[in-house]
């Protein structure tokens, strides 16, 4: 064969495998949407923290982490989204502390949850991540410092953050994290149905749909 | 192929570059797949190869038509580079690289990994194997045409 017909003839073979493969991954994408019946159960855990209607019929599942710069970006975000269908959405958080040092962050942040002060306390931190993350490493101690200017019971939280109790939940949510396959964060959930493909404009659109959906 | 009869191993050596540039394009063709339609993020490191990889996808067809063997000087700059990120990239991974030295952006860790094939053929490591193999097809294509420059 002529080197330059065999040179074009891979071309083409490269460009219809290309194709090809965006087909197949087109039509798999669809039908892979909802999360299997059997991992539902993952989706959300009982007493875990929630902003907006508690019996709100769309409900917008966050994986977060207080470390990560998109979830404190998509932050005032999501309260639009609450303030925008009042009585209809709600969100509730799951902790997936994928950065170092985030473990004991987000057990400060369930044991400020006991004491009904998780959104002051996740504000506070998203608001002030430069104070206590470096280089995408959290250091624990400069967040405590960091809640330490809210109004909590401070004694009672160094000691719930550090207890039993508080450290299964944050394992609950890690192991549903894992079950759901989250690999970053943040990552969204409405009604069930994963934020496929990630921006802000997305996840209005499928909050959208859930709604209408819900409520027609 | 009725030109390549009185000079063997230039084809071969030909094919050797050629099959070079069929590794890149795939890698490069994969890697967009990869990112652009399955939507998997991107990291510093990786982008780092991506550099070192597309452009081989256009200057490796420019020394097959008319060949020219001196491009192992430019092309094998570019691998490299690649490969050495890719190696950084496959070490990190693996956890021999402590994690404050990793760059990332945008919460996206290079250290994550987000395709496991096999187990241990994650995106670096396939990067990585590209990298070596377009390599060592590079020398070879090299030495075969200065050998038959000598003989």
């Amino acid at each position: 064969m002529n080197k330059k017909m065999l040179f074009l003839s891979v071309i083409i073979v490269l460009i219809f495998a290309f194709l090809t493969a965006l087909a197949v991954f087109k039509g798999e994408e669809t039908t892979a949407q909802a999360i299997s019946p059997e991992n539902q159960h993952a989706l959300e855990r009982k007493n875990a923290p929630i902003k907006g209607y508690k019996k709100a019929k769309v409900t917008i599942v966050e994986f977060f982490d207080p470390a990560c710069g998109t979830c404190s970006q998509f932050y005032p975000l999501l309260n639009d989204l609450v303030k925008k269908y009042p009585g209809k959405v709600r969100v509730m958080m799951r902790y997936a502390p994928l950065h170092e040092g985030s473990g004991d962050v987000v057990k400060m942040l369930e044991a400020a949850h006991i004491q009904g002060q998780f959104w002051p306390a996740v504000e506070l931190l998203f608001g002030n991540q430069n104070r206590w993350v470096e280089h995408h490493v959290s250091n624990p101690q400069h967040a405590l410092a960091g809640l330490k200017t809210l109004e909590l019971d401070h004694a009672k939280l160094e000691v719930d953050y550090q207890s039993a109790k508080v450290a299964k939940i944050i394992e609950q949510d890690i192991k549903d994290g894992q079950t759901l396959q989250i690999r970053a964060t943040p990552e969204f959930f409405v009604n069930g149905k994963p934020l496929i493909n990630f921006g802000y404009e997305q996840l209005v659109e499928l909050v959208d749909e859930a709604v209408t959906e819900a409520y027609k | 192929m009725k030109s390549s009869t009185p000079s063997e191993p230039i084809s071969k050596s030909w094919y050797l570059l050629f099959f070079a540039w069929v590794l890149a394009t795939s890698g490069t063709l994969i890697s967009l797949f990869f990112s652009e339609v399955v939507k998997l993020p991107v990291c510093v490191l990786c982008w780092y190869q991506r550099i070192a990889m597309y452009p081989l996808v256009l200057i490796l067809p420019l020394a097959l038509f008319p060949f020219d063997p001196k491009v192992v000087r430019y092309a094998g700059a570019l691998v490299i580079f690649g490969w050495l990120t890719a190696l950084f990239h496959v070490l990190l991974i693996a956890g021999f690289i402590p994690q404050n030295a990793q760059p990332c952006v945008a919460g996206i860790p290079c250290s994550e990994t987000h395709l496991n094939i096999f187990g241990f053929l994650n995106m670096a490591m396939m990067s990585l194997l590209t990298f070596t193999a377009i390599g060592s097809l590079l020398l070879l294509s090299y030495f075969q045409s200065s050998r038959n420059h000598h003989e």
